[in-house]
């Protein structure tokens, strides 16, 4: 049932609507209902000392439902949304079976419908069985409520079937969503290349596997005049190239993840806490590579500038066992949801990135690539009548991440341990309480 | 446990052999994974040790009741015979109990993973696992999980820490120290574990060192700078390179490397990389020619050099048993002083 929720005294920031000011924010039938309201009889949410934001929008959210339940489901996947401040999830199609048809989405919608803690939105397979060989039925996944497609964790190699693929779903003004990478540059490559793959006698992957892939999307965009987003994007040439794409009017967004633009691949041979010894954290093992600081720094820069429309997480969850073992042999994923809003922070408070900026690429930028507004009016944004999805954040409170206390059924973290200054204090999804922390919550 | 009681009563006993400035230097080992953080002093420790161990080597009867009652278990999911068997006999000539376990290629394709067999190693009375695997960081992977001491005998492309050992011994018995002494690595530095715990602890000790390779086997990021890798030369022309040379280590060409587009072939290879005579005329007069073995004779390097005068190959080989005997010796000092420790 939604509430009556008062945020009591909170900065409330909502980078759509140009607000940025302490005010009382009162939601009341699952929508946002007034500014500067007072309530009898509402819930309260001490928010002084806060910031009031709109609930986050995860473009990029491995929930492994159906058929990888051992990693990560709908229930604890939303759960684990519900504490990193997202409201809304965007839930990709790698999973067994693949999401490539309307009976599989439909399913999945029934069972967000009933379990999910967020608003959980899905992406439909680019191909049939994500074998890249031919195009799933867009038109039924489209109906069926897909707001996006993609063969995320691979990518689509084949560029005819990329080009029909952008063609015929900007017929239902849907984008696809592409993992960008030349799998032939890839080879057997773990981590990024460069020094520390080479101190570690580990098979590098170039960037310009990433970036080679990334003009031929660039191109095929141009070509077709179709909308194509980069999943996250993690290099400097590729960031250049959706910079230089962009000036001259292409239809391409891009999304950046947490970790691509904070840790280097420096990560898995120290690990996330540095040091000397080299600990080959498979924790730290992801697909695109953690890159080299120059990557890390374009990919902030771009950030700011907008080049990078948006900050998703990635959010792969796996089971122990397949990171207990050799780096070779580890799944490549970051369990990512929960640390999100505290990793993003680190720019922040490096003074590198504007708050509200790091507010606008977690709401209103996701919200607008894929233009979730005309489907959910006023999502990602504070303005009355727009869902009732906000999130209570502290920027500077500091918290030692602790991955048993993950509710995401992945543990994998690289920042086991590590200190994050920026907590997700509350979040409400849909005028519900989705998430609450142990502390400072009146 | 059985092992910890031989160790503690192994603790009051003197080593049957002269242990040199061993007490002098602190020994804080318990695995030997790579030398990528040694420090001089510990180098040299180890090359001592390994002097020490010679002399027990050329007894009437070379065996020493040094390590009686601990127990020392082989682990190797590739194949090698000079490696293990070189590390079997460092054990057995010490007086350790020597096991060796055939592992399958892949613990995964076994079925068991690396963690658990090490921990079941452990579990039935392991002091030192020897290890060789073909993924990198799989030592580090399994030194993390059992109190055994570790030894890396060659884990993927990463680290071979006990060939760099011999071969620093072999190059320390010819010439002395190797500060300022010219080291030319010929061939695949890309995929060799070799060459990587050659550069630590020759550069470590001063050795100018220089890798020759087409540029599609020169690892990526030498130039990355400080605290990084450690300082090369990088030389595409070997008859360059090889110019005053004091040590020419050719390593091995794989064949796999062809199908992977490497290089073009074996006949352009050898042409352009081989070390052969009129080559190894260029280098310094009686530079010692290396190899970790095994040889690929008329690839990286001709018949006539690898069985030449200046050729020290075997003598890498004979020096590789004192070597092992050394780290063996050394790693389970820190389990006897453990149980020392214990014991009061």
């Amino acid at each position: 049932m939604s509430e009556r929720i008062l945020f009591r005294g909170g900065r409330v920031l909502d980078p759509a609507t140009g607000v940025d000011r302490v005010a009382d924010l009162l939601v009341d039938n699952g929508r946002i209902a007034a500014l500067d309201a007072t309530a009898d009889g509402a819930r309260v949410i001490d928010a002084r000392g806060c910031v009031v934001a709109p609930g986050f929008i995860d473009l990029h959210t491995h929930l492994r439902e159906p058929g990888l339940e051992y990693k990560e489901d709908i229930e604890s996947g939303t759960r684990a949304a519900a504490r990193g401040g997202f409201t809304t999830v965007c839930a990709m199609p790698n999973t067994e079976p693949a999401m490539d048809n309307r009976s599989i989405i439909e399913h999945v919608l029934r069972d967000a419908g009933t379990r999910a803690r967020v608003r959980v939105l899905p992406i439909g397979a680019v191909s049939r069985g994500r074998a890249g060989k031919e195009l799933a039925e867009l038109g039924d996944l489209a109906a069926a409520g897909c707001i996006a497609f993609s063969d995320d964790g691979a990518p689509v190699w084949d560029a005819t079937l990329m080009r029909r693929a952008l063609e015929y779903a900007s017929a239902f003004g849907l984008p696809v969503i592409d993992h960008c990478e030349d799998p032939s540059l890839t080879g057997d490559g773990v981590m990024n290349e460069g020094w520390v793959s080479t101190r570690l006698g580990l098979r590098g992957v170039p960037a310009a596997a990433e970036e080679a892939a990334v003009a031929r999307d660039i191109a095929l965009a141009e070509t077709t005049g179709a909308h194509v987003h980069i999943a996250h994007v993690s290099t400097r040439g590729a960031v250049d190239a959706v910079r230089r794409a962009k000036a001259r009017g292409v239809r391409v967004t891009a999304e950046v993840t947490p970790h691509h633009l904070t840790l280097t691949d420096e990560t898995v041979a120290f690990g996330a806490l540095g040091g000397t010894e080299l600990v080959y954290d498979t924790n730290a093992r992801v697909n695109p590579p953690l890159r080299s600081r120059a990557d890390v720094d374009a990919c902030v820069g771009a950030l700011a500038d907008g080049t990078i429309d948006c900050i998703a997480t990635d959010h792969a969850p796996h089971a122990v066992t397949e990171k207990l073992c050799e780096f070779d042999e580890a799944a490549c994923g970051i369990s990512g949801l929960e640390t999100a809003f505290g990793l993003c922070m680190r720019v922040v408070h490096e003074r590198r990135l504007p708050l509200e900026t790091l507010i606008e690429r977690l709401t209103g930028g996701p919200a607008r690539v894929l233009a979730l507004g005309s489907r959910v009016p006023g999502i990602g944004t504070l303005a009355v009548d727009a869902p009732a999805d906000v999130v209570v954040l502290d920027p500077d409170a500091e918290w030692t991440v602790d991955a048993a206390r993950f509710a995401s059924k992945g543990k994998n973290t690289p920042l086991a341990g590590a200190r994050l200054k920026g907590a997700v204090v509350a979040t409400v999804a849909a005028g519900r309480v989705a998430h609450e922390s142990e502390v400072a919550v009146g | 446990m059985t092992s910890v009681r031989a160790t503690e009563a192994r603790a009051a006993e003197a080593p049957p052999f002269a242990t040199g400035s061993s007490d002098s230097v602190a020994w804080q080992r318990r695995h030997l994974l790579d030398l990528d953080d040694f420090t001089v002093d510990e180098l040299e420790l180890v090359m001592q040790t390994a002097d020490t161990m010679k002399e027990v080597l050329s007894r009437e009867v070379p065996r020493v009741p040094a390590l009686r009652g601990t127990t020392i278990l082989t682990l190797f999911y590739e194949n090698s015979t000079r490696t293990r068997s070189s590390f079997e006999l460092a054990g057995k000539v010490l007086g350790a109990d020597v096991i060796n376990i055939a592992a399958s290629s892949s613990s995964v394709a076994k079925g068991e993973s690396l963690v658990d067999t090490v921990k079941t190693l452990q579990a039935v009375g392991a002091d030192v696992i020897i290890m060789r695997h073909s993924r990198s960081g799989a030592p580090y992977l399994a030194a993390r999980v059992v109190e055994s001491s570790i030894i890396n005998a060659g884990d993927g492309l990463h680290a071979h820490p006990t060939q760099a050992l011999l071969d620093l011994h072999t190059m320390r018995a010819s010439f002395g120290s190797v500060r300022g002494r010219k080291v030319v690595i010929v061939g695949d530095a890309l995929h060799s574990r070799v060459a990587r715990s050659n550069l630590w602890s020759l550069t470590a000790l001063g050795a100018e060192v220089t890798l020759c390779a087409p540029p599609t086997l020169i690892p990526r990021g030498l130039d990355a700078g400080e605290g990084t890798l450690p300082p090369v030369h990088v030389d595409t022309d070997l008859d360059r390179a090889i110019e005053g040379a004091d040590v020419v280590m050719a390593l091995r060409m794989q064949l796999e490397r062809m199908n992977g587009g490497f290089v073009p072939g074996m006949r352009e290879y050898s042409r352009m990389y081989q070390v052969n005579a009129s080559r190894l005329a260029r280098a310094k007069p009686g530079a010692l020619v290396l190899h970790p073995g095994p040889m690929n004779e008329g690839v990286e390097i001709s018949h006539e050099v690898a069985h030449g005068l200046q050729s020290h190959v075997e003598e890498q080989v004979a020096n590789g048993v004192a070597v092992r005997m050394a780290v063996l010796w050394l790693v389970t000092q820190h389990g006897r002083r453990r149980a020392a420790t214990e014991t009061e």
